[in-house]
């Protein structure tokens, strides 16, 4: 599904990610942990196209996209959430899902313009299928409000919503529980594992490490942008240099 | 099991957009019959004739979320183009005012392409140095454009024998262009296209990885944007019979930022509102008329304070979350 051969990135002189390579199975949920400031959101930014990787190759079911802009990653079939939340606060809920439809909506400005019978019954079927994933998300009863209007928890399942509508091949989730409590959290993680049973690709970044053994089919752990392991939850729990990352700094720091 | 009653409220519900716009249409059908004062229809006209630049510059601004100081120029490539083909050319008024909106087309595709990679404050430097340079070749350029005394003996505009030659001609004439890029602009944003630019507008980044490519919506949202601002310009020459260089200087483009800003960000039909009041202000107020530019000001710093997203934009957006939250305590 998605595969990464020796992905780096430089900030200035200073490295991001040095050569990480991962693979990802279709169907399966891959956490991307480590540290603060160990290159998983710069990652998740490469795969997505809103940063470009220095060197390596990013394939998304066989093709490279490592050079592609965000929207044409968009149109392959990636979707993503923020770890700050990008919903657009002016328009309603029920639009902010429907902007996830952009790829599946006409694309043309003079036929949009003209409204003929065709488009307005393509738009009918865009918004249902929108009001399905509010519902999916447990939303559907606030579609019409303004998504600035609703709580945090809220909105980081709209947001959740406006990536899973378009049924993309792989969705990218940039830290979806964090700032939310243990109920909340424990809501995100149902939906998480339901999409996953829908047969949904996920790439989750993610600090919470309840959520990640819990959900995670496979964990590859960054730290200070190397891929120091990968492998099934057990497994990198118990791998010493997992370990180390996490709680050497922990020695150096207390 | 629905009532007719019930049906009937849905079919309102369901064609509320068409429905607004055709109530809207019968009002300015019967309107010269109530308002026979032909001062006051000129006003109503020129209202119509900001409303179709102020709907362009809206879709720009309101939602690619980008700015423009110059749209002026358009407005005048519109009104010169028009003027300089049908008098010094003569040429049909139809084919050229199609062709001068092509142009203008053209014009922003080429200002647009280096100008749009640019943001914010550049990009209003950018779009006010055009206007400049357009406002600079009217005045100097005087063996075609007439040169700071203007241009004048433009023909009427006519489809067939009848001619539009006064007042409620002109009403019927500008208010029908005015009406259809209305509907075009209210069909727009309720697309996919429209929830896109509204996207770009909110969060560059965000939109891009929906789908949409940015670079290419606001050049093309731009290009839309001049050649609703170049009709109007033609309509403008043709129903004034005379332009001079001072209706397209950085002031009026000033102008019709102020509308958008009035009308609010992102709604269409706050666009018609916002260019009625900035036009009619001056007229309410006499003593306001020496100190326009002073009032203008005034209301855009005014309404950027306290309603960033514009005056119409700006509160129906707050009583809509209000009531959004009451029916929720409810």
């Amino acid at each position: 599904m998605l595969e990464l051969r020796n992905v780096s990135k430089w900030f200035g002189g200073l490295p991001a990610l040095q050569d990480v390579s991962f693979c990802m199975e279709p169907g399966r949920i891959t956490a991307l942990i480590g540290p603060n400031g160990a290159g998983k959101s710069t990652l998740i930014n490469c795969i997505s196209g809103v940063d470009r990787a220095q060197s390596g190759s990013i394939w998304l079911a066989h093709h490279p996209i490592e050079a592609l802009p965000a929207h044409k990653i968009a149109v392959l079939g990636v979707a993503r959430t923020f770890q700050n939340m990008k919903l657009f606060a002016r328009l309603s809920v029920l639009d902010n899902v429907l902007t996830g439809l952009t790829v599946a909506a006409e694309r043309s400005f003079t036929v949009s313009m003209l409204r003929l019978p065709a488009l307005r019954h393509q738009e009918r079927q865009l918004r249902l299928r929108a009001l399905e994933a509010l519902d999916d998300f447990g939303l559907a009863n606030k579609a019409q409000w303004p998504a600035s209007s609703l709580s945090y928890g809220e909105k980081k399942r709209v947001e959740m919503a406006r990536a899973f509508v378009s049924e993309p091949r792989l969705v990218l989730l940039d830290e979806p529980v964090a700032g939310l409590n243990t109920k909340e959290t424990a809501q995100i993680a149902r939906h998480i594992r339901r999409q996953r049973n829908a047969g949904h690709t996920m790439l989750l970044v993610e600090h919470d490490m309840e959520l990640v053994m819990d959900v995670a089919d496979q964990v590859v752990v960054l730290d200070s942008g190397r891929c120091i392991a990968c492998g099934k939850p057990a497994a990198v729990r118990s791998n010493p240099m997992v370990l180390e990352a996490y709680l050497g700094r922990m020695e150096a720091t207390a | 099991m629905l009532t007719t009653r019930d049906n009937l409220f849905y079919f309102i519900y369901l064609h509320r957009t068409g429905l607004t716009v055709l109530a809207l249409s019968v009002l300015l059908l019967v309107w010269p019959i109530v308002e026979s004062n032909p001062y006051n229809l000129g006003l109503s006209n020129l209202i119509a004739i900001y409303a179709i630049v102020v709907l362009g510059l809206n879709l720009f601004i309101g939602f690619a979320g980008q700015i423009s100081l110059g749209h002026a120029a358009f407005f005048a490539i519109g009104a010169y183009g028009s003027a300089i083909g049908t008098t010094t050319l003569g040429g049909p008024a139809w084919p050229i005012m199609i062709a001068v909106a092509l142009a203008a087309a053209l014009v922003a595709l080429a200002v647009g392409l280096p100008a749009l990679k640019l943001s914010g404050h550049y990009l209003a430097m950018a779009t006010l140095g055009f206007n400049i340079v357009v406002y600079t070749i009217l005045v100097q350029w005087d063996s075609v454009t007439g040169g700071p005394s203007g241009f004048s003996g433009i023909p009427y505009l006519a489809i067939g024998p009848a001619v539009f030659d006064n007042e409620i001609y002109f009403h019927y004439l500008v208010w029908t262009v005015a009406m259809i890029a209305l509907l075009l602009c209210l069909n727009l944003v309720r697309s996919g296209v429209g929830r896109g630019l509204a996207a770009l507008a909110e969060d560059e980044t965000a939109a891009a990885t929906l789908g949409v490519d940015t670079r290419r919506a606001k050049v093309k949202v731009f290009v839309l944007s001049a050649v609703l601002a170049s009709v109007a310009g033609s309509l403008f020459a043709h129903c004034y019979a005379f332009v001079s260089p001072d209706s397209f200087n950085i002031f009026a483009s000033v102008d019709f930022v102020i509308m958008v800003v009035v009308g609010g960000m992102g709604s269409i039909w706050g666009s018609l509102f916002g260019a009625a009041l900035i036009t009619l202000l001056p007229e309410w107020i006499e003593a306001m008329e020496s100190y326009k530019d002073i009032l203008h000001g005034l209301i855009l710093v005014l309404i950027l304070l306290f309603l960033p997203q514009g005056l119409v934009t700006g509160i129906v957006d707050a009583v809509r979350t209000r009531i959004a939250l009451s029916r929720h305590h409810a």
